[in-house]
């Protein structure tokens, strides 16, 4: 029968469809790795990984790893005012970011400086953001973690979750109207997918066939809200078909799988000028942020386990399985690591601040006369009265 | 919800008769020197749409339906359409370098979506370090129209004129709409613009410049619509209609009135309105948006601040009653300023009562 809803065929049962009715199957996780990184055979590896390509994404991941380790106890030391870890989901950020374009647009939500990285920001460009001295390219706007590079394609973070997903629907639908050869990625948590901003973004990326890669991080936890509360239905992959978007789940902490599910990703929301929807499973090693202490609301048995399952680790044993690495190599570069992520630190502390003038550019392209009239008075109240100046913070 | 964009050259081809037809609407309406504001809207649309093509039209019922209040009318058949919507959308391909223009059905729907507008639009060129601009007209009725109660009869032009980052603009007639929409349509910045239904069937006498397809009114500057030397009155949109009539009726009374119509309310004009002052000493403000926090308790500040000494009254304020519109007419009425308000009020600071 014709509905202006659809063509739907009729039936006599008056069934439903769903739990506790005709339940069906959950989606299955793609791996090609077991939790402690062998290969498993018969895998469907349509993307090679070579030596070069597994080399890289090894070091990002390393060098994210001593980042966030010593940012994170930097900020403890009161260095700055916050930073979020990446640690368990090291793998989904750095193997998806290789697997996308450089002309690809990124919209993240907060926890993936992996991707970032793997663009080419420096641990040196992450401690200047976070340090919001006069080096960083965000000129001390943002409150730290919240990077953003148009060079990279890598759009600003934005605090408010979810918000970011009908942007990439909107960038991608303006990437489809130039007629590049290029997706959005959008990243997101399964807590945010509970946000209104997540439904319209699907529907609407759907309807107006925009080329999206959605990847969803499940890392089993919404700040203190566990995955088992979040959603009734299976998981955020479940609600893809619904929406008319073809959708997979993938195992997040396993490097080889997630490099080649975006990389499908991507060919598919390219080929068939649309979105799709994969479902990163993976678990939030670290506290949400430094404002958080997990162990109040979730298991030390439970942490303790995942983190044994530490994809890092993972993707080494699957290197060293191909000769690829071995235990002096990996050694020798979580030192350099961690040496490189402890300099841009020092390197970031004895940066001047931005200039206060600088307080009331890009408010908008041109000044209004408001703010030149309220940043003169702010420059002539210094000049006569120098010591009110923070210290370390030119005047222009 | 939908929105018109660029169309395939063989759906252009297909439209072809209705642009045509169209062009002649169009045409005809050009010849005589009266111009509604529904005109002055839907053909800065349409010029600014063929002038660029990185602008667009987005929101809810623009295509088919020609948009509540027909402002799209006839852009669908001349530039087709794509159904879709979503002012985060918008947000998001206007960072990717295209030029929306959203429509909202009625302002009071753009508060499902006044994240996307305050902390993303607003504040993206800012927080991105200036790498990023956000170059989007935000566009629809605000404020009380007649007869739709609490949840369609709300001035938000105090918020989002409170956003650093935003423009908003407060067009009174044919030739501010015209003019200014298309000023916002080529502004890099995000810009608010707060439209009224009531105004879009006023019909008003246009100067053969505003018709010019490049006529822009520059954003940030207030106009006098009247001149006068014994009060100023301050006035945004439908509001400054009201400040003409009373200023007629005040002439009666041998008080001169200067009407500073305000175009844009961010930026403020603060120079022509302290100007208008230290002529006249004398300030009162009318709006239909509630006191508290209001355009009159702004302007009033900036008098303070840049006028204080010329003043020979107290400033004064005609706003809408604080309170959620009512339905029953008469107690709408009783809500809403009226001409006569403002005359009574003007009477007062004369001591004319």
């Amino acid at each position: 029968m014709d509905f202006p809803g659809g063509k739907v065929p009729f039936t006599e049962d008056l069934a439903w469809l769903g739990p506790g009715f005709t339940p069906r199957p959950t989606i299955p996780c793609y791996r090609a790795l077991d939790s402690q990184g062998a290969p498993l055979p018969g895998t469907s590896l349509p993307h090679d990984i070579d030596q070069a390509l597994a080399t890289r994404m090894y070091e990002t991941m390393i060098s994210l790893q001593a980042v966030d380790t010593i940012f994170y106890e930097a900020q403890r030391q009161g260095r700055f005012s916050f930073y979020m870890t990446s640690t368990g989901e090291e793998s989904t950020a750095v193997a998806s970011a290789a697997a996308l374009n450089p002309d690809d647009v990124v919209f993240t939500q907060y926890r993936e400086q992996g991707v970032l990285m793997w663009r080419g920001y420096t641990p040196l460009d992450m401690a200047n953001q976070c340090y919001g001295n006069a080096l960083d390219s965000g000129k001390g706007r943002q409150m730290p973690v919240h990077y953003g590079s148009k060079a990279l394609n890598f759009h600003t973070i934005s605090s408010p979750l979810a918000t970011q997903l009908p942007q990439a629907v909107g960038a991608a639908y303006a990437l489809k109207l130039e007629g590049k050869a290029a997706v959005a990625a959008c990243y997101f948590g399964e807590g945010a997918a509970s946000e209104g901003d997540f439904h319209a973004a699907l529907n609407f990326s759907a309807t107006l066939s925009a080329p999206v890669v959605f990847i969803c991080r499940n890392n089993g936890w919404a700040i203190s809200t566990p995955a088992s509360e979040q959603y009734r239905g299976d998981g955020i992959a479940g609600r893809g078909p619904s929406y008319g978007v073809p959708s997979l789940r993938v195992d997040g902490g396993d490097a080889v799988a997630v490099y080649n599910a975006v990389a499908e990703a991507r060919r598919v929301a390219l080929e068939r000028r649309g979105p799709v929807l994969l479902e990163a499973m993976s678990y939030r090693s670290g506290h949400h942020s430094t404002s958080d202490d997990s162990s109040r609301y979730r298991a030390a048995e439970e942490m303790a386990a995942w983190r044994a399952r530490d994809p890092v680790a993972r993707f080494e044993r699957w290197m060293a399985v191909r000769g690829w690495w071995d235990e002096a190599r990996g050694v020798g570069a979580r030192k350099a690591a961690r040496r490189e992520a402890i300099a841009a630190l020092a390197a970031a502390a004895k940066q001047p601040r931005p200039p206060l003038s600088e307080m009331f550019s890009d408010v908008y392209d041109e000044p209004p006369p408001h703010l030149v009239a309220q940043r003169a008075e702010v420059e002539a109240f210094v000049r006569a009265h120098p010591e009110t100046l923070p210290a370390g913070m030119p005047l222009e | 919800m939908q929105f018109l964009a660029r169309a395939s050259a063989a759906s252009l081809r297909r439209s072809q008769a209705a642009t045509e037809a169209f062009q002649r609407l169009g045409a005809c309406g050009y010849a005589t020197t009266q111009l509604t504001v529904r005109d002055a809207l839907n053909s800065a649309l349409d010029e600014e749409m063929e002038r660029d093509d990185k602008v667009f039209i987005i929101g809810e019922e623009v295509g088919e339906y020609q948009g509540a209040y027909k402002i799209t009318r006839g852009l669908l058949q001349k530039y087709g359409a794509k159904r879709a919507g979503f002012t985060g959308i918008a947000v998001g391909s206007a960072f990717q370098g295209l030029k929306p223009v959203v429509e909202f059905m009625t302002f009071n729907f753009s508060m499902q979506a006044i994240d996307q507008i305050v902390n993303s639009a607003a504040k993206h060129h800012y927080m991105s370090a200036g790498q990023i601009t956000c170059p989007i007209v935000f566009r629809g009725p605000n404020g009380p129209a007649a007869g739709v109660a609490a949840q369609h009869s709300q001035d938000f032009a105090p918020w989002y004129a409170s956003v650093p980052g935003l423009k908003v603009i407060v067009p009174y007639d044919a030739e501010d709409n015209r003019g200014l929409l298309k000023a916002a349509i080529r502004d890099p910045d995000p810009v608010v613009f707060l439209e009224n239904e009531i105004m879009y069937g006023e019909s008003f006498e246009v100067s053969e410049e505003v018709l010019d397809k490049d006529f822009v009114l520059p954003i940030g500057k207030a106009k006098i619509q009247r001149e006068g030397t014994d009060l100023t009155i301050v006035a945004s949109g439908k509001l400054v209609g009201f400040a003409l009539q009373a200023a007629a009726e005040l002439d009666k009374d041998g008080v001169s009135v200067e009407v500073v119509n305000l175009r844009s309310i961010k930026p403020l004009d603060r120079e022509t309105i302290a100007a208008s002052v230290k002529k006249t000493h004398r300030l009162l403000t009318v709006e239909e948006g509630w006191p508290q926090h209001g355009l009159g308790s702004e302007i009033i500040a900036v008098v303070v601040e840049e006028a204080f000494d010329d003043l020979d009254a107290p400033p004064e304020r005609v706003c809408g009653v604080e309170i959620p519109m009512p339905y029953a007419t008469p107690l709408e009425d009783a809500a809403l300023p009226h001409v006569s308000d403002i005359v009574r009020v003007a009477r007062r600071m004369f001591n004319l009562e």
